[in-house]
């Protein structure tokens, strides 16, 4: 390998090194709501296994933007402390950690209990750090990327029919175009929408897969963070917005009612142009944690009851549920491709005469 | 929290009906024309994915509240 190659390599796994961080735990009691919140919610560490009561986990690096410019460190300078009481100092800022959510020092000492939360700006640096689900995402592109160039050459390479990766991916690409693009956006239009559909699938399909693989370091629940979904969302709603045609406005803005129904129909119409995104959002969202909750809980019942004669009732029903959320992985990706598909298909459709 | 569970308990109640009734009535149809009912199998599954995305709008709430 070249140098370049290695010294790449090497600045990757650098931040890593070193960092299986133990914690001092004392026998306290199951807490089934914490485990769960800690597996779907995001989190600064990267928890790898907890080996005789201590917790081994990976710091991912904290990106802070602060009012005085970028701040980087690594996560585990805060030791473990998720309830605000150690303090950082770097660069002359003081920072502190509370359920996942970085404020600076000074101000968070003095913010009363319902002040906080992810939404108190004033109290918070903008926080780009590549927390657990970044991670996942990064590696969900990477794999796409690389899965799909390859698919790519190979039709270059081979003029004949395809084998292999691309024999394996074909149908599936041919389904997106043949059953959810073309029927909803139209033969003339649909090739222009057709990366972003291919890309939506694929995406939303491998990381809902990625989620239910319970190890490092796969586990991250990315799909199931509303934030994630609230940007797939806007980037439909954006292209809706800017594909539709004079059709498209004109049923909005000028329905074909009398003309007395317009003060209803008009806030119902720009309304439900909000709503059909919100949807969008909040089904993936709620399909995906509600799934892994129902995993995670059912794996509980084992810690509740403190028997083993539990596990394997327990693991059958956990075998059934993750098969189910294969299942639902699969399902709300080819959904969201197909509202989207649809949504597009509604903005670009050329006038029908009624 | 109790009532946020009965809230959640009734979202599930309408999503049941709701998507029974929608699989009663694909088992009829494919009964009466069974050389499409691999179309109306995906139909099915797209109308339950969206009812259970409205009950789980009714989860979500119950799960903030």
């Amino acid at each position: 390998m070249s140098v370049k190659k290695i010294v790449l390599l090497l600045l990757m796994v650098f931040p890593f090194i070193g960092n299986a961080a133990g914690d001092q735990s004392e026998d306290v009691e199951f807490n089934p709501t914490e485990l769960i919140n800690s597996h779907i919610g995001d989190s600064h560490e990267f928890h790898v296994f907890d080996w005789g009561g201590k917790s081994y986990s990976i710091p991912l690096p904290v990106i802070l933007w602060t009012d005085s410019g970028l701040v980087c460190f690594s996560s585990s300078e805060f030791h473990h402390d998720n309830s605000g009481q150690h303090i950082v100092e770097k660069d002359g800022q003081k920072f502190v950690r509370d359920s996942e959510i970085i404020y600076y020092a000074d101000k968070y000492a003095s913010m009363s209990e319902d002040e906080k939360g992810a939404f108190n700006f004033e109290a918070r640096p903008l926080n780009f750090s590549i927390t657990k689900q970044v991670f996942s995402m990064i590696m969900s592109v990477i794999v796409l990327l690389l899965l799909f160039t390859a698919m790519a050459r190979s039709y270059k390479k081979n003029k004949m029919a395809p084998k292999g990766l691309a024999g394996f991916l074909e149908p599936i690409v041919l389904f997106v175009r043949n059953e959810v693009a073309i029927p909803n956006i139209g033969e003339k239009k649909y090739a222009k929408y057709m990366p972003y559909l291919l890309t939506v699938f694929f995406f939303i399909w491998i990381n809902n897969l990625i989620g239910l693989i319970p190890f490092f370091p796969f586990s991250a629940n990315l799909t199931g963070n509303i934030y994630f979904t609230f940007v797939m969302a806007f980037i439909t709603f954006v292209i809706t917005i800017f594909s539709g045609n004079k059709a498209y406005w004109g049923h909005i803005l000028t329905p074909p009612v009398p003309k007395w129904l317009y003060p209803i129909m008009i806030p119902v119409e720009i309304v439900g142009m909000f709503t059909k995104p919100f949807a969008l959002m909040v089904r993936l969202f709620a399909n995906i944690t509600a799934g892994h909750i129902i995993i995670l809980s059912l794996v509980s019942l084992i810690f509740i009851f403190k028997s083993v004669a539990i596990s394997p009732v327990s693991g059958l029903f956990v075998l059934f549920m993750s098969v189910l959320e294969m299942l639902v992985a699969a399902l709300q990706a080819y959904v969201f491709t197909l509202l989207s598909a649809l949504f597009i298909g509604q903005a670009v459709e050329e006038h029908a005469e009624h | 929290m109790i009532l946020a569970g009965i809230g959640a308990g009734l979202a599930v109640i309408g999503a049941g009906i709701g998507i029974g009734r929608i699989g009663s009535s694909a088992m009829d149809a494919m009964a009466r024309q069974p050389e499409i009912a691999s179309k109306i199998q995906t139909a099915m599954i797209i109308a339950a994915a969206l009812i259970e995305g409205s009950a789980l709008f009714a989860i979500v709430v119950a799960l903030i509240a």
